[in-house]
């Protein structure tokens, strides 16, 4: 029997049974399905996280303090209180002349309320200096950056992200008006100068939703945040190296210079490239993706189990079919091959139905916030060619069993069974 | 054309052996009509699927066309069976939800045969089935089902028919046609037929008779067994 013939008559068996085709198939659609849109948004956030740490730009090296690493991302008032980093340590590594580095900028974000007039919005201010605009290739749209004058002095003046501005001042030109940072939920008020207005990022760019004040006019008023030796406490340093510069070079410098600075031997402090960051999230994503993978793919196994329970009914229900077909001249390999194709004809049908509701499920959920986060999809090719594989493996695996026993049934036996 | 020598065929039911063949002696040649007669039980259908290649002796040599089917493989032990033999039952054994045409091709398929629609419409034809071609099993009297499966039968051109009761469900003048179709096969084909039956007037179709009891050939007509027997005058003839 070629091919084709056994093609044939699987197609005749299926539309025979069509509703109990569906329903097997179906368990294989879910499968495909699952696998596919599980993994596209684990690659998508992946790809999130790995475009953000793009979008700063390249050759960025970041310094963190390990106290503030250890309790929270943003860095709140426990981590830069706790913070061994301070900004004469930016000061030393820009004074050190390692080669290759441009900029460096010292910082520590906290979370705040922005109030202007009867509009408000959360977001992340970043205490610095003037040389972060630098160093994360920051333009202005509108007034200046934080300057060098107003480290020195302290004042009180902010920069605004793009969005940020925009929520705040809807239409309007910010600059020289008042905005109100509003620190730990409303317990501490303060007045700023707004003095510009950033460039709008877009994408994956963080600084449109920030704003951006001098380290030293928030420690005037907060003076837990220096140190007794009268330094101000950072949570990381930004450090631009030039292109092509051997950053694992820079990182060690720098780390022997803040070693010898913080008078210890053990590192207080952690030192990643872009490169690390994406390596990172990179493997957190990956392991995320075969986690969710797997955990669909346990359904895919459940779809297989059906589709070799309904083979196993349906080489039963057609015992005699198979005498009749050994007494016409079949061989035992013309029964297999019948039954196998079956199988598989039903699982590739829900494999290719899967992907493609898995691939609609994907693009359906694109974009759209689940639980406060913004799901992003990345569909690989590889992932829709290992479920097709998978779903064919899977016919092949439920369909051999019962082809075996299709095979090795006695035709004698079966003929004589009315 | 097939040669038994002391075919036995015992089978092992629940510790208790069957004999269903004891001792089996037979030559059939082209061109032969047997018909095969005997009480219940006697071993004949036995004696058909171990000639068709469906069952094996459990002793004795069994040469088809001279060879000793013992060495030929599974597989070439199916493509004779398809090729060589064709099966005729009392159940008439076709596929539900096959027409008439794709039951006839189903043999070809598994010789992986070159024209299959023409040869199946000609092997319908000569049963006088060509105006059912594409009617379901269930959409055809006992007798045109009997006679699709008889075509079925001869698509490949077989050596030999192995009829197990084919009339065994039809009237007696539907049943009076089929033995004519295999007369008409025996003479003016050469096929041997081996008729399985219980009705003497079955039986005087066939040119020899051969009577089983208890897995033995108790009787034989032999091969010179008298002139053809032929149908009643006002029945033969189309
Ligand atoms: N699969 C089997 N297992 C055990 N015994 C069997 C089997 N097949 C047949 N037999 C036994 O072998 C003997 C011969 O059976 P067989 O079917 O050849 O008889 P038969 O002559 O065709 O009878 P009938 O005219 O009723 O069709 C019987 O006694 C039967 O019980
Ligand atoms: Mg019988």
């Amino acid at each position: 029997m070629s091919l084709i013939d056994a093609f044939r008559v699987t197609l005749r068996a299926i539309f025979a049974n069509r509703l109990r085709s569906v329903l097997t198939s179906l368990g294989v659609v879910i499968g495909v399905s699952s696998v596919i849109a599980l993994v596209a948004v684990a690659q998508g956030t992946q790809q999130g996280v790995t475009d953000r740490i793009r979008g700063l730009g390249t050759g960025l090296i970041f310094v963190e303090s390990s106290a503030a690493a250890t309790t929270s991302q943003t860095g709140g008032p426990a981590g830069l209180v706790q913070s061994t980093l301070v900004a004469s340590d930016a000061a030393a590594i820009a004074a050190d002349a390692i080669p290759g580095v441009i900029a460096v900028a010292a910082h520590a974000a906290v979370d705040t309320q922005l109030v202007a007039g009867a509009n408000n919005v959360g977001a992340t201010v970043v205490s610095t200096s003037s040389e972060y605009g630098e160093v994360r290739d920051l333009d202005v749209r509108s007034g200046s950056f934080i300057t060098p004058a107003h480290d020195e002095e302290g004042s009180m003046v902010a920069v605004l992200g793009a969005r940020a501005a925009e929520t705040l001042y809807p239409g309007a030109d910010p600059v020289g008006q008042q905005v109100r940072l509003s620190f730990a939920g409303g317990r501490l008020t303060l007045a700023f100068v707004v003095v510009g207005v950033l460039e709008e990022q877009g994408g994956a760019g963080e600084a449109d939703d920030q704003a951006f004040i001098p380290l030293t006019s928030i420690a005037n008023r907060l003076r837990f945040l220096y140190t007794p030796a009268g330094d101000l406490r950072v949570t990381q340093i930004d450090v631009r190296a030039a292109d092509g510069v051997d950053e694992d070079r820079v990182k060690e410098e720098i780390s022997e210079l803040l070693l010898f600075r913080h008078e210890t031997t053990e590192p207080d402090f952690v030192i990643q490239s872009q490169d690390d960051l994406i390596s990172a999230a990179t493997e957190v994503s990956n392991t995320l993706s075969i986690l969710l993978g797997s955990i669909a793919g346990i359904s895919l196994l459940v779809g297989g189990i059906g589709v070799m329970n309904i083979m196993l009914v349906s080489v039963a229900e057609r015992a005699r079919e198979i005498g009749i077909r050994r007494a016409v001249g079949a061989t035992s390999r013309d029964i297999v091959t019948q039954f196998v194709t079956e199988a598989l004809t039903l699982s590739l049908f829900g494999g290719v139905v899967g992907i493609a509701l898995g691939t609609g499920a994907s693009l359906a959920v694109d974009g759209r916030a689940v639980g406060g986060q913004e799901l992003a999809v990345l569909i690989q090719p590889w992932s829709i060619a290992a479920a097709f594989l998978v779903a064919a493996g899977v016919g092949l695996a439920a369909g051999s069993y019962p082809a075996y026993r299709a095979a090795t049934i006695d035709p004698i036996a079966a003929l004589r069974n009315e | 054309m097939i040669i038994l020598r002391d075919v036995t065929r015992v089978y092992a039911t629940g510790g208790m052996a069957v004999r269903a063949l004891a001792g089996v002696n037979l030559e059939i040649d082209r061109g032969e009509f047997v018909a095969v007669m005997g009480r219940s039980g006697s071993g004949k259908s036995t004696l058909m699927n171990i000639i068709g290649l469906l069952d094996r002796p459990t002793t004795g040599e069994y040469l088809l066309a001279g060879r000793d089917v013992e060495r030929f493989t599974e597989d070439v032990r199916s493509r004779l069976r398809g090729a060589a033999f064709g099966f005729v039952f009392q159940s008439y054994n076709l596929l539900p939800r096959m027409t008439a045409l794709e039951q006839v091709e189903l043999p070809l398929i598994y010789q992986r045969a070159q024209d299959r629609r023409r040869r199946a419409a000609e092997a319908l034809v000569r049963v006088g089935m060509q105006h059912r071609i594409a009617h379901l099993p269930n959409e055809l009297s006992g007798g045109e089902q009997q006679r699709v499966a008889i075509a079925r039968s001869l698509a490949v051109n077989p050596l030999m028919l192995l009829a197990d009761e084919p009339t065994g469900a039809l009237d007696t003048a539907t049943g009076g046609e089929i033995m004519r179709l295999f007369t008409e096969l025996v003479e003016e084909r050469g096929v041997a037929v081996v008729l399985v039956t219980h009705e003497t007037e079955v039986a005087t179709y066939a040119r020899r008779t051969i009577r089983m009891r208890d897995g033995k050939i108790i009787e034989d007509s032999g091969k010179s067994g008298g002139p053809p027997a032929r149908a009643p005058a006002g029945a033969s003839g189309h």
